[in-house]
């Protein structure tokens, strides 16, 4: 499987009430909440993502809040992939647990500008610049993880793995 | 063997002998917590799962305290989506209005936590209750539906930092301070993915309330979760509230720490956090001269009774600075009549503070204290991110309830040394 789409690029620290601010946490509705996704640090992001679009970030994105609707905001506005340098562990274990895709890879995050067009191949963890060619490995999921993914997410391996 | 405290609560509920740092594994849970802003998310995934009943309806906690009292019609639904769910499940520990505290204060109170326990629940400061010696940590939503489901959860083994303590806090100078300290020192990822672990001599002298205030803030710096050693003064707290027996881990001689920090208590120094980020830290001596519209003083975080004393006993017999809104919140309904019983309720009214009911309102920028463009709080809170408290452009300084009351009164960020006591 594999995602294409344009990168929108942030820096260090993206916190959990800039990807979805508190205030529209009265809801649980998805796309209510994808409406309102990075509105405190990037106004224009929902007006210009489009379906398969990529994230790119530097450290510990996704800290703060346990809130879900984080990556579910994000996966809901369209975005196929996140790629950070490093995930915050909340935001970590909630994007594996609703399907959300993520790849930790500093050196490509140091090699993706805004805008510049992004392939990700989920199959071997090969994250392509396709605007300047370079590419780069993303460490694999352990198998545990990968087996989750698989199942499409916690609920279903559960139900597989656990429950029966 | 060697393993750390966190490492042996996970071992034993993973009916595992030994683990290491880094291994997967599923583990039996103690306790499922969540709130009105995660629990109706949770709820939805629960159904996915298409069975009646939750794993053992006395190990899940739901507390409606966030946007609670409901500040609007959508924050209404989602709490009776949540009292409904209680319902249907006969869920025992769900805590309606009036018996609703700050979750993370309240869990404690009732005796829902022991020493020993593995906790998680759908809000990041679950990491609170390691100051009982449970491993409790912040998970999603999806966590929390399938805990409530299957009673288990899966945990990657955390490596640990170890923060030795030695001497005695000064007397202005309080678990906070500690806290806002070492995430200064180590960073927002500081500690991201690991357990800190704090130990030494100096842990003695630590109350509870500021145990569960340091290890609140674990995840501040990144962590996964935060933990002290059971000694006496936990053990009678527990004796207090809880009806179990504590089960009490300690870290194995030869337990293998990433890094160790030796902290010398009587060093650290009043210290607020500066916007936008908890480890953008100053030591009072060094803030300069900061005006402020807002003093919050209560949460999760700093909304226990200790707490409330600092701040009364800072604003007796004093007004605060007019211009200075001044909103206390106790944690739970528990602290706030021990509060009237003790006179701190008439102190705050007098001193021109308002009291509110329990709630996480104005923490998250939720109702109860929100902040226009320009404005600038001193806040006993957790967080000081972009538009935290309200308007993207407001800012809040994370501070304790001791220099959160001594700037009331003055207006400024203030140092609580430099006022004299009535």
């Amino acid at each position: 499987m594999k995602a294409q789409g344009k990168a929108f690029r942030y820096g260090d620290n993206v916190d959990t009430d800039v990807i979805i601010p508190a205030r529209y946490l009265n809801t649980s509705d998805p796309k209510e909440l994808a409406s309102h996704c990075m509105e405190d640090i990037d106004a224009t992001f929902v007006d210009k993502v489009s379906d398969g679009d990529i994230m790119v970030a530097d450290r510990n994105f996704g800290c703060g809040s346990s809130r879900e609707h984080a990556p579910l905001a994000i996966k809901t506005a369209g975005i196929s992939c996140v790629i950070a340098a490093s995930f915050a562990r909340i935001f970590y274990r909630n994007a594996i647990n609703i399907g959300l895709a993520i790849l930790e890879c500093p050196e490509a995050v140091a090699g993706i500008k805004s805008d510049d067009s992004v392939e990700v191949d989920f199959s071997t963890g090969k994250i392509t610049n396709m605007s300047t060619g370079e590419s780069w490995s993303a460490e694999p999921f352990p198998p545990f993880i990968q087996k989750m993914i698989a199942s499409d997410g916690l609920i279903n391996y559960l139900k597989k793995e656990v429950l029966v | 063997m060697s393993m750390t405290m966190s490492q042996k609560i996970l071992a034993a509920h993973a009916n595992l002998d030994e683990v290491r740092a880094g291994q997967l594994v599923m583990a039996d849970l103690d306790l499922v917590l969540g709130n009105d802003i995660t629990a109706p998310v949770a709820i939805k995934e629960f159904a996915k799962f298409g069975i009646d009943k939750v794993f053992d309806r006395k190990k899940v906690a739901l507390v409606p305290d966030h946007f609670t009292p409901n500040k609007d019609i959508k924050a209404a639904q989602q709490c009776k989506m949540m009292r409904e769910f209680a319902t249907d499940k006969e869920i025992e520990n769900y805590f309606e209005i009036g018996q609703m505290g700050i979750e993370h204060a309240l869990l404690p109170e009732q005796g829902l936590v022991d020493a020993g326990d593995l906790i998680i629940g759908a809000d990041s400061h679950t990491c609170t209750y390691g100051a009982l010696g449970a491993f409790s940590t912040g998970v999603g939503s999806t966590d929390m539906a399938a805990g409530m489901a299957t009673g288990k959860a899966w945990f990657k083994v955390p490596s640990a930092l170890r923060f030795h303590l030695t001497g005695k806090l000064g007397k202005w100078v309080s678990g906070k301070d500690l806290i806002l300290h070492i995430i200064g020192m180590i960073g927002v990822d500081g500690a991201l993915y690991k357990s800190m672990e704090f130990t030494g001599p100096g842990v003695a002298s630590l109350g509870i309330d500021d145990r569960f205030t340091i290890c609140n803030m674990a995840i501040e710096a990144g962590a996964k979760n935060g933990i002290f050693g059971v000694d006496e003064v936990a053990l009678a707290y527990l004796a207090e509230h809880c009806e179990r027996q504590p089960v009490v881990y300690a870290p194995d001689e030869d337990a293998e720490y990433d890094a160790t920090y030796e902290i010398d208590l009587s060093q650290v120094r009043p210290t607020v956090s500066f916007p936008h980020l908890p480890d953008n830290t100053r030591t009072i001596d060094e803030v300069g001269e900061v005006k402020i519209d807002q003093v919050v003083i209560g949460s999760c975080t700093n909304g226990r009774i200790s707490d409330l004393r600092i701040a009364a006993g800072i604003l007796k017999g004093k007004k605060v600075d007019p211009r200075v809104r001044t909103i206390v919140f106790p944690a739970t309904q528990t602290i706030y009549l021990q509060a009237m019983e003790e006179g701190l309720l008439k102190t705050f009214v007098e001193s021109g503070a308002v009291v509110s009911t329990p709630t996480c309102g104005p923490c998250l920028g939720g109702h109860m204290g929100i902040l226009a463009e320009g404005e600038r709080a001193v806040a006993t809170t957790n967080r000081n991110f972009v538009g935290r408290m309200g308007h993207v452009g407001s800012e809040v300084y994370l501070a304790s309830p001791a220099v959160a009351a001594a700037s009331a009164l003055t207006g400024y960020i203030s140092n609580p040394e430099t006022i004299e006591e009535k």
